[in-house]
């Protein structure tokens, strides 16, 4: 069971958030010059680590704000929890960063 | 080795003796320098290919490498049920072919692997729950699979242990049954394969993890680094679920793949009191009773991306809270065991078959939470790839070329499958 920290309102059940997979991943553009191939990845390759996971969440049952976990996907220790608009923290563990 | 046999006689003279004379049912060799196929992961997937090969395409030169033991993966951990009950033609011609592989396994593999056509009933708990079953029926009828609507009447009948009360959490208004669905025993499936894959010269290596891979200059696939050395190969493959992207990034692609955890539990061995698996729409649980008794219950995956190989608390609260209320005359039975494996999840819920960007490298994988009841059928395809070097006509579909040309097979969407 996780103890997320919402930046809002504090540590919370995680039965409260919703994961919303892979964050920071960027739309290629403009559309009319991007491949099938790429828009492809942009669409569907997800990076699925087996490590330190870059992903954001929403306080679905309380604030409703989306930010963003850095969450070990083996252990599910959360690393760091940062605004939607910060790039991700360097490497924890030396698996995996972005 | 002398080939064991499993017939009647033998298991009668073997209990006169103490069952001692059964000997090992495959060697444990020691890898070779070079292979013509490679198949990476020992779960039922890789093993069925490469019985498949060395029986079907007379490929005898071939190894299975297993970073763990045998079925270790999700074959060994699934909740055993097998059904065709897909809703769009390209599924349902894949997933009927491998039940009808099932139906005759046990014979062609001499190996019981317990397959018990129990049929199959989907719970409709709303008008809307009832509409789509419909639909999926005709679907299904459509595309040649065996599926018929039941009423209350009938699901009562079937059923008895379920709340059928109008005052029930989640009443029952209907469902459809598909009567050639079952169940077989899960290890038998990767024992059986094994055997008698082993049996046509195929080197299964377990405890041997694969680390990386060699190419030739031309960019073909070479071989593969293992925990025990570099082994060389014309052809590889990839049938290791869970870890399918990990394994991928090793070679240098991506895949549109997710991995989750997804639970299973298993109650104390009760008295015969369900013959059939049932599944509840609204709550996504489904439950089957074994043959020694105990009721193996499965439901949703785990809610965000996992390696863990255990499951969380919540998922587990919804799934046996869940049971409870539908099934209240099960609400003090003790569970006995609970667990979970990591399941390859793609965004359109279909398994990826066929070619990767590196030539020679196939790979089989996003079955998701369904692809027990695949493995005859995952087998026959990849190694029919691996031999002949294209695509057998029902797995052409299923190819990762798919996500870039937008012929996605949305099986989630149409007929409401969770993987
Ligand atoms: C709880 C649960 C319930 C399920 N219920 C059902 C069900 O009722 N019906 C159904 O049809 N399906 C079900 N499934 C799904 C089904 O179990 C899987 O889709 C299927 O077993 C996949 O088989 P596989 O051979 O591809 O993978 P696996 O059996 O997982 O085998 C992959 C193997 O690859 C090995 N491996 C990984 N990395 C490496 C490496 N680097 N080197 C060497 N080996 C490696 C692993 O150790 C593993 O043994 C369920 C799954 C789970 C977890
Ligand atoms: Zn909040």
């Amino acid at each position: 069971m996780l103890l997320i920290n919402c930046p809002l309102c504090g540590p919370r059940d995680e039965l409260e958030f919703r994961c919303g997979g892979e964050s920071h991943v960027s739309r290629p553009g403009p559309a009319e010059t991007v491949s099938d191939t790429d828009w492809s990845a942009y669409l569907f390759a997800r990076s699925n680590p087996k490590g330190v996971h870059y992903e954001r969440w929403v306080h679905a049952f309380g604030c409703r704000r989306w930010f963003n976990v850095a969450r070990h996907t083996v252990t599910h220790r959360i690393e760091a929890i940062y605004a939607m608009h910060e790039r991700p923290p360097v490497a924890f563990d030396g698996s995996d960063g972005l | 080795m002398a080939k064991l046999d499993y017939s009647g006689w033998r298991v009668v003279r073997e209990g006169l003796r103490s069952q001692s004379g059964w000997g090992e049912a495959w060697r444990n060799p020691e890898p070779r320098a070079a292979y013509d196929a490679i198949i990476v992961g020992g779960g039922g997937h890789g093993l069925a290919t490469a019985y498949y090969l060395a029986k079907t395409h007379g490929m005898r030169n071939v190894a299975v490498l297993e970073k763990g033991w045998l079925g270790g993966g999700n074959t060994g951990r699934n909740t055993t049920v097998i059904r065709s009950n897909y809703y769009y033609r390209e599924s349902a011609a894949l997933y009927d072919m491998s039940l009808k592989l099932y139906e005759g396994l046990a014979r062609e593999l001499n190996y019981n692997v317990m397959f018990s056509q129990r049929g199959m009933i989907t719970l409709a708990h709303s008008r809307h729950d009832l509409e789509a079953a419909a639909r999926w029926v005709k679907a299904m009828r459509i595309n040649g699979v065996d599926t018929v609507m039941v009423d209350t009447k009938e699901i009562a009948r079937r059923v008895p242990i379920l709340d059928m009360s109008p005052e029930a959490r989640f009443p029952v208004m209907g469902g459809f049954l598909q009567k050639r669905a079952g169940t077989a025993r899960h290890d038998a499936v990767a024992w059986g394969y094994a055997r008698a894959a082993d049996a046509l010269g195929v080197d299964i290596i377990q405890q041997c993890e694969v680390t990386g891979f060699r190419r030739a200059t031309d960019g073909t696939i070479a071989g593969v680094d293992t925990s025990r050395g570099p082994i060389a190969a014309r052809s590889v493959a990839l049938a290791v679920a869970g870890h399918s992207t990990t394994l991928a990034e090793m070679a240098g692609f991506r895949l549109p793949v997710t991995s989750y955890a997804l639970q299973a539990f298993v109650t104390e061995p009760l008295k015969p009191v369900l013959d059939t698996v049932v599944l509840s729409l609204a709550t996504g649980v489904y439950l089957s009773q074994s043959d020694k008794g105990g009721l193996v219950i499965g439901g949703a995956l785990d809610l965000y991306p996992s390696y863990a190989q255990r499951g969380n608390m919540p998922m587990a609260r919804n799934v046996l809270g869940a049971v409870a209320q539908q099934f209240p005359r099960l609400g003090r039975v003790r569970l006995l065991r609970q667990w979970a494996g990591i399941v390859d999840v793609v965004q359109d819920s279909s398994p990826i078959l066929g070619a990767t960007p590196i030539p020679n490298l196939l790979i089989n994988c996003g079955w998701g939470t369904g692809g027990f009841k695949a493995i005859p059928a995952g087998g026959t395809l990849l190694a029919h790839h691996m031999a002949t070097g294209a695509p057998h006509p029902l797995a052409a579909p299923f190819s990762l070329a798919r996500f870039s040309t937008g012929a996605l097979i949305d099986e989630a969407a149409a007929s409401g499958i969770a993987h």
